[in-house]
């Protein structure tokens, strides 16, 4: 981080959570509550591609959360960046991540928030811009409201198969994590997402369907297959 | 059932690719009782499933009988026949299941339909002594994370097009360095990319939330392999850095969000001392246990097919013979897994 940048930011900074990817730590910043995020550096990976992959996906979040908030999509303020440490400041948001609030049962709470966040997704994409993690865990619900967070794999593209990538890997963490509930809250996201996403939704529905059709030993790929050969 | 407070023993047969596998397994320590495997290796080329199934065909009659020799009073001593259904090669599952059927059959035993994949990951838990861990299961048709949640094991994440087995294949015959593709138990290509220096920075890597892709790092390579500006040992090592980085990335993933502390390695692929080394640096940071399983039963084997067998057999899995259809593209997380319920 860069040195100034420290003074501005209290000295009782404390980690608030260990991801797969990043550190969140919570501090104060300008006299404002924030979380510093920080890609930490695998030793697992080639230093080049570590040192690659970490500024890449700090300078992308930052630029989404500035897009989003044009947007008009709830993301938290961004306050600061510096791709070279690959560190971002942004607000801090009080509250709880929505897969808690599924794993609590609060269904009917959860569905409205879904709502919210397909009708998010659906703004984004109209925007142009896939957001490559839609999971619950990565839904902040503050004061009543959902926030996106999690920008990292987030990209600004023209190809429907890229937002129905996002489709697809929603799906996925409901089968996943949330199974009992799946079907509801699958639901419940759409309907927020279909009313905004307009003439695409049929487009991102059905590339969302191939993504599926081409993961490894599907079923109804080979139904598909012979139905399309006896068409 | 026979014999109701006695040892159970059942007999397992593999067939879903490359290898006609047979396994014999109790209760008990003294597990295992036969292990015996015929290998289908191609002179060229990939697995082709027909020439493998009539590979099959030649081998499959003796070692059905080693396996049985093993025990002292043979088949009659058994109480199960095991047999994977699938996933698999359509031709290569055939021969399994037919002789499986007809087993059972003419012996009068249940028959056990068995998911190959969900061996993989048991034989994996009984010998690592892990209970409820993180699965990565990289195999030349499969490249997933999973972890069992409420009767089934969930998927997690996995591989948007080809397996990382497959994908190392495919580079390393495009390359010439295959087939074989493996030597002395290293894959050809982490031979080559261990003489590698230089990264090459402009290739694709591609994860999408849990997901990775590898097709288009496949396409990039070739096409930078064929233009001959790179030394192929550079293109080795930064493809495997990639390839590998993606799928320890993804396998963290999957520890964040689990929260499971242990992850278990299975499949053909984890036999690479490289990835190895790659997945125990991240569990180290993570301080989480990362255990692999050693090769021998790490590949496809008869072995895993009878201890899967076993446990769901104990659960009351049987199948009628009339009903033992293969199925080729039979998903991990479809079957009902009754014996790690409570």
């Amino acid at each position: 981080m860069a040195r100034g940048v420290r003074e501005f930011i209290n000295k009782g900074i404390e980690v608030m959570a260990l991801g797969a990817e990043a550190a969140l730590l919570k501090t104060t910043f300008l006299g404002m509550e924030a979380v510093v995020k920080v890609r930490l550096p695998k030793k697992y990976r080639d230093p080049e591609l570590d040192s690659l992959i970490r500024e890449r996906r700090t300078v992308i979040e930052a630029k989404i959360i500035k897009a989003l908030t044009d947007l008009g999509v709830n993301v938290p303020i961004l306050l600061y960046t510096d791709p070279k440490t690959s560190t971002i400041i942004m607000e801090y948001l009080k509250g709880e991540v929505l897969r808690d609030v599924i794993m609590d049962e609060r269904i009917a709470e959860a569905c409205n928030y879904l709502k919210q966040v397909g009708s998010f997704i659906a703004l984004m994409h109209r925007a142009g811009i896939a957001h490559g993690d839609v999971t619950t865990t990565n839904v902040i619900i503050s004061e009543g409201r959902a926030y996106l967070i999690d920008f990292g794999l987030s990209k600004f593209t023209s190809r429907i198969e890229d937002l129905a990538t996002d489709i697809h890997l929603f799906i996925r963490s409901l089968e996943s994590t949330h199974y009992k509930h799946k079907d509801q809250l699958l639901e419940c996201f759409t309907s927020g997402y279909r009313l905004r996403i307009k003439g695409l939704f049929n487009k991102v529905v059905k590339a969302a369907k191939e993504i599926r059709l081409r993961g490894r030993y599907v079923k109804e790929r080979r139904h598909e297959a012979i139905h399309r050969h006896n068409k | 059932m026979r014999k109701v407070n006695e040892v159970m023993i059942v007999l397992g047969i593999e067939s879903t690719a490359h290898t006609f596998g047979v396994g014999v397994v109790q209760d008990g320590n003294q597990w295992l009782i036969a292990d015996e495997r015929s290998k289908y290796v191609p002179k060229e080329g990939g697995i082709h499933p027909k020439k493998a199934s009539q590979h099959f065909m030649i081998y499959a009659p003796q070692v059905i009988a080693e396996a049985i020799r093993k025990l002292k009073k043979g088949i009659i001593e058994v109480d199960a026949i095991a047999v994977a259904l699938g996933p698999g090669l359509g031709p290569c599952l055939r021969v399994g299941a037919t002789l499986a059927r007809g087993l059972a059959a003419y012996f009068n035993k249940p028959l056990v339909p068995v998911n190959h994949a969900v061996a993989h990951v048991e034989i994996g838990r009984y010998i690592t002594g892990l209970k409820r861990p993180l699965v990565v299961y990289l195999s030349g048709g499969n490249t997933l994370i999973a972890a069992y949640a409420n009767g089934k094991y969930r998927v997690f994440g996995e591989t948007l097009d080809i397996a990382l087995g497959n994908f190392m294949d495919v580079f390393s015959r495009e390359a010439g360095l295959g087939p074989p593709y493996v030597i002395n138990g290293e894959h050809v290509l982490d031979i080559c990319a261990n003489k590698g220096k230089k990264f090459i920075s402009n290739l694709p890597y591609v994860v999408k939330g849990q997901d990775i892709s590898l097709s288009g790092l496949l396409t990039s390579s070739l096409r930078m392999l064929k233009s001959g500006e790179v030394q192929l040992e550079d293109l080795c090592y930064s493809v495997r850095e990639i390839a590998y980085s993606s799928v320890i990335e993804v396998a963290e993933r999957g520890l964040a969000l689990t929260k499971l502390r242990e992850v278990m390695l299975v499949g053909g692929v984890g036999a690479s001392t490289a990835l190895k080394s790659k997945f125990e640096l991240m569990a180290k940071d993570r301080g989480v246990k990362f255990v692999a399983v050693p090769p021998k039963y790490a590949v496809d084997n008869g072995v895993m097919i009878a201890l899967t067998g076993l446990q769901a057999f104990k659960h009351g899995v049987v199948i009628r013979p009339e009903e033992a259809y293969v199925r080729q593209r039979w998903r991990l997380d479809e079957v009902h897994v009754p014996w790690l319920e409570g």
